[in-house]
């Protein structure tokens, strides 16, 4: 049963909007800036007026306010309040909502450990970093216990590693705690990672809901397709277990080793920035090298696009425009490249 | 080079000397100004040694601390009425928009009036007598005040007022949990602005209208050509202008200091 289902609500720009978020789920809404992501999270917390029904455990929550729909909200720019410790701060809804001292102590201390900021109680916002102001507003959102949690871009503004560190360790947390996730990011990669399913959002209205393999291998239209980058889909003909839950496959002639606990593995889908051209052969060995010939180059504003051909396959590498000028690639040219193994998706 | 480092840290060290040198060296050049200047001996510039025991036995014999006590008085009165109305009202401003749309006009027509524009005023609506200082202190403090603490509140950012909606907490609880602490900083800025303004408005009222006080000490030592109590008077206001904003700012710094610069 879904837990969370919107229909035809309609707000500003986004127009009938249909979608079903079911109990448990991770689910992540990805797009450009302005297609309407923060607007579909506003509208489940119920903080903006819209027209149609959200419905939230099969109960209308349209006249519900926002605290007793049972959501918790992590703001992108976190709201967090300056006058307030980290611990009154996480203690916030709590003694709003009148839990007993008790209770409020408990869940704090829980909270506090689980994210990892036991030694910023005492600290104000303006004392702590942007990685642990994160945490502290997390921790404030999931405090009085929500149902569902919505997270507005939970990892922008920080730089890659941290994000990366905070949204995997975000996935784990709230999947431990069966929390319904909305999270919103502008990142593909971050969505392909945390992901249970992503929703694509342009101009207001929701043009895919997928898993992210089937994202890959089934772009809908143009416009997702040219979002997520024009991936690279290769029929593979053999698949051989490695240790360690790892799989080589084999597409005519390409070998390509990646982590999968399966035995057939019919295509794999390799985004275009996972692969790697260089025009000298490495010294290091790397996973999954290749060698081919340029076939084609288009040039875009930031980045370069390289068709490569490795006997009857053809890959397209984007590679960033400095690191493309600093190479002699041109067309006809033999160039060696390796792809990178933690982005590849596959269809069993 | 070393010689300039030892004078940096001397100056700048735990003896606070930049802080205490020029304070010293004001008082000896008055000092020395009024005994060996150009008014030398004139009664129109007395030292300032002699200031100062003249202010030692205004307060034995009881006339400073008479007058004191009625200015302080009514400075603590116009202070009280004038910040209870001017928050009071500036919350209400701040708070509810449409309060706001309709007060807002009004404000801005009789904020930029001085305050002693309204002493004729009030001279002739409520008599010459113990209500016109405190009344005149309240309006002066009034405006600041209200205009402080409506632009606070208006100024807190609504993505906090948004996250304490959605965490439960009621609209009481919004205005004295999270809009007033942090629209705090800038009511202390009206209220460190009204305590200086208090002390020359009723400095003015009663060197005008009023027969009681240390405006009114000024005037008949200013009658008497007694410059040394004129001196005395002035000093006394000052170091209770200084005190009132000292007292504030510890205040600030109690309350909101932790988590703003003040700290």
């Amino acid at each position: 049963m879904p837990e969370i289902q919107l229909r035809n609500v309609t707000i500003r720009n986004c127009r009938n909007l249909n979608l079903n978020i079911k109990n448990g789920e991770y689910f992540v809404v990805v797009g450009e800036t302005g297609a309407g992501k923060t607007t579909l999270l506003n509208m489940i917390a119920g903080v903006e007026a819209y027209t149609g029904s959200v419905l939230i455990d099969d109960v209308n929550v349209n006249p519900l306010p926002p605290f007793k729909r049972g959501v918790g909200y992590l703001f992108q720019e976190l709201a967090l309040f300056p006058h307030l410790s980290v611990m009154a701060n996480i203690g916030f809804g709590l003694k709003a909502q009148g839990y007993s001292k008790k209770v409020m102590a408990k869940k704090i201390s829980f909270l506090l450990e689980l994210m990892q900021i036991r030694h910023l109680a005492e600290r104000y916002p303006h004392q702590i970093s942007g990685g642990e102001k994160k945490r502290v507003a997390l921790a404030r959102s999931l405090a009085p216990s929500p149902k569902t949690l919505l997270l507005d871009e939970p990892t922008s503004g920080l730089d890659p590693r941290t994000a990366t560190h905070l949204s995997t360790e975000l996935h784990d947390i709230l999947k431990k705690m069966g929390v319904t996730t909305v999270h919103v990011t502008h990142d593909l990669k971050e969505a392909e990672k945390i992901s249970d399913r992503i929703a694509f959002m342009v101009n207001g209205s929701i043009e895919k809901v997928a898993t992210p393999a089937a994202f890959f291998f089934d772009p809908a239209n143009t416009t997702v397709a040219e979002f997520i980058g024009m991936p690279n889909i290769l029929e593979c003909r053999q698949t051989r277990p490695l240790a360690a839950g790892l799989v080589e496959v084999v597409s005519d002639d390409l070998k390509i080793i990646l982590p999968c606990n399966c035995r057939r593995i019919r295509k794999i889908a390799i985004p275009p920035d996972a692969v790697d051209v260089f025009d000298t052969k490495p010294s290091e060995p790397l996973v999954n090298p290749f060698e081919g010939t340029v076939e084609k180059i288009d040039r875009h504003n930031a980045t370069v696009k390289v068709q490569v051909s490795i006997g009857k396959n053809r890959l397209t590498s984007e590679l960033p425009a400095n690191a493309f000028m600093n190479m002699s690639i041109a067309k006809g040219t033999k160039v060696y490249g390796a792809i990178r193994m933690n982005r590849l998706h596959h269809i069993e | 080079m070393k010689t300039m480092t030892f004078i940096k840290n001397v100056w700048f060290g735990n003896l606070n000397l930049w802080k205490i040198v020029p304070v010293i060296l004001f008082f000896t050049l008055w000092e020395l100004a009024a005994r060996y200047g150009p008014f030398a001996g004139s009664a129109v510039f007395p030292p300032f040694s002699e200031v100062l025991l003249e202010m030692v036995a205004l307060f034995k014999s009881g006339v400073m601390m008479k007058n004191f006590a009625s200015t302080l008085g009514r400075v603590l009165a116009g202070l009280c009425i004038g910040t209870i109305s001017g928050i009071g009202v500036g919350i209400l401003m701040g708070w509810q928009e449409k309060v706001y749309q309709s007060l807002s006009p009004i404000i801005s027509l009789l904020y930029p009036i001085p305050a002693l524009g309204w002493l004729p005023l009030l001279m002739l609506w409520i008599g010459i007598n113990e209500t016109l200082p405190v009344a005149i202190i309240s309006i002066g403090v009034f405006f600041p005040l209200c205009y402080n603490t409506a632009a606070g509140i208006r100024s807190v950012e609504k993505k906090m007022i948004r996250a304490a909606h959605i965490l439960g907490a009621s609209e009481k609880q919004i205005l004295f949990q999270v809009i007033l602490p942090n629209a705090a900083p800038q009511i202390f800025t009206g209220l460190k602005l009204s305590s200086g303004m208090s002390w020359r408005m009723v400095l003015a009222a009663e060197m005008v209208a009023i027969p009681t006080g240390l405006g009114a000490l000024i005037m008949k030592a200013e009658s008497l050509i007694r410059v040394d109590i004129i001196m005395s008077s002035l000093v006394v206001l000052s170091l209770m202008c200084l005190s009132f904003e000292k007292i504030l700012g510890i205040m600030e710094r109690k309350l909101i200091g932790d988590w703003t610069d003040n700290a």
